[in-house]
């Protein structure tokens, strides 16, 4: 079967690749352009921490197929710092101890950048529910949602 | 696997029906991605449905508001006019698995999956949605309680799709809502479900009411009896009551480790009463 050519727009770089049909977008990211920030916890839509946005909009990068980009805008946590300045959510993770193996931390930072982007100053509960598909078995969530707020806090300062 | 990406609903029709092996639908890819994955579902083509602006688009139509089915669920969550005009059916979709889940899942793909514990379809079922369906015989609209035969089982033929679905306005005094039971508050699998709309006249007394049990049987169930239950009434005590009698005894739901039967019959009837009274406080009227 011919491959699909796609060409996209990842962290605002023109980019074209060529995937097999049943290839998701999550494999296109890491096997295919070393884009590896995106991690595969289950692969089925359950942990979050394959999360990016397509068109602005939070998905599980697990749960589309890379030949469905053609034409889209990705964003994944490659694009959040810019050049070694880290976004303020980036930062407060770092102060306030808000990851402890990594693995969740992409996909939270690419969740809450999500977040603050329709709302800039949510409640605990907000974020709590806004990240409810993002699994962490580290941290117990508390330092994740303080991070969260304080970076919000951060941010409305600009 | 192919993959296709039409995009007009006639050439999304053609390439079903000229399929000689397994076609299926792709609107959010929430289920058949997880089911490919697993190795349920193996098709020989996919037919994505996100470039066909019918299917993905949210517009105001005589008498209500219709939405593609493969709008994503977040998409139909943050549009004000469709959340403000069905308020029982944003109810059910903002249940729907994680923000980024419906992100990319639909309305129509809950609904064709068919789990009987599917969140939209009693939400639907109450507020009186049709859904349009398309082959390349032409168009029919049928109501949402038809779709859906059995787990996994819908009315669809092979070469038909579901382009989008109609949600009649909410008239004054009118209200509906959506209750669900779950062991967690997110992220999780309704155990039992109950959508109810009334519509009440300018005295209070209730006209029509429409109730719809989920996770109770191999579908959702449109309950005549328990929507019978409020008509004359002004949605009292008494009224709920009978309400709650008549959800329960129409439920014939398994027994598993998520809910036993005698607890699932109960708790229809608990949430019937819960959701019709959402339902009242929203047409703005007491009882
Ligand atoms: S890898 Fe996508 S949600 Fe877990
Ligand atoms: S830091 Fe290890 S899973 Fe979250």
């Amino acid at each position: 079967m011919a491959k699909h050519h796609v060409s996209a727009l990842i962290n605002g770089n023109p980019v074209e690749y060529l995937c097999d049909a049943q290839q998701t977008l999550l494999e296109v990211l890491r096997d295919e352009l070393n884009l590896t920030g995106t991690k595969e916890g289950c692969a089925t839509g359950d942990c979050g921490a394959c999360s990016v946005t397509i068109d602005g909009r939070l998905v599980c990068s697990c749960l589309t197929l890379g030949a469905e980009i053609d034409g889209k805008a990705v964003q994944t946590i490659e694009g959040m710092a810019t050049g070694t300045e880290l976004h303020p959510l980036q930062t407060k993770f770092l102060e306030l101890a808000a990851l402890q193996c990594g693995i969740c931390t992409p996909g939270m930072l690419v969740a809450a950048k999500a977040l603050l982007e329709r709302n800039p100053d949510p409640t605990e509960d907000e974020v709590r529910y806004w990240l409810a598909g993002n699994l962490c078995r580290c941290t117990g969530y508390n330092k994740i949602i303080e991070a969260v707020l304080a970076a919000a806090g951060e941010m409305r300062k600009g | 696997m192919r993959y296709a990406k039409p995009k007009s609903v006639d050439e999304a029709v053609a390439l079903l029906a000229a399929e000689k092996g397994l076609a299926r639908v792709l609107a959010g890819g929430t289920d058949l991605l997880v089911q490919m994955r697993s190795r349920r579902a193996l098709p020989d083509l996919m037919v994505d449905c996100k470039a066909i602006a019918d299917m993905t688009s949210i517009a105001a139509e005589d008498g209500g508001i219709r939405f593609g089915a493969a709008t994503a669920c977040m998409a139909l969550v943050e549009n004000a006019q469709f959340s403000a005009a069905c308020p029982g059916v944003t109810d059910a979709i903002k249940l729907i698995g994680s923000i980024q889940v419906k992100g990319r899942a639909s309305v129509g793909g809950n609904v064709c999956n068919a789990s009987p514990a599917a969140d939209s379809v009693p939400a639907l079922i109450a507020a009186g949605a049709t859904a349009r369906i398309a082959s390349p015989r032409g168009s029919r609209d049928v109501a949402v309680e038809t779709i859906t035969t059995g787990p996994g089982k819908t009315c669809l033929a092979r070469d038909e799709l579901l382009v989008s679905f109609l949600v009649p306005r909410k008239q004054r005094n009118c209200g509906d809502a959506y209750l669900r039971f779950t062991p967690r508050t997110e992220m999780d699998i309704a155990v039992v479900s109950a959508g109810v709309n009334l519509k009440l006249d300018a005295t209070g007394i209730c006209r029509e009411a429409r109730v719809s049990l989920g996770a109770v049987a191999e579908r959702a169930l449109l309950v005549a009896e328990a929507g019978a239950a409020l008509v004359g009434s002004k949605v009292d005590n008494a009224a709920l009551e009978r309400l709650g009698a008549a959800a329960s005894a129409a439920c014939r739901p398994i027994d598993d480790k998520r809910g036993t039967r005698e607890f699932r019959i109960k708790v229809a009837g608990v949430l019937a009463r819960r959701a019709a009274q959402i339902a009242l406080d929203r047409t703005g009227k007491e009882n």
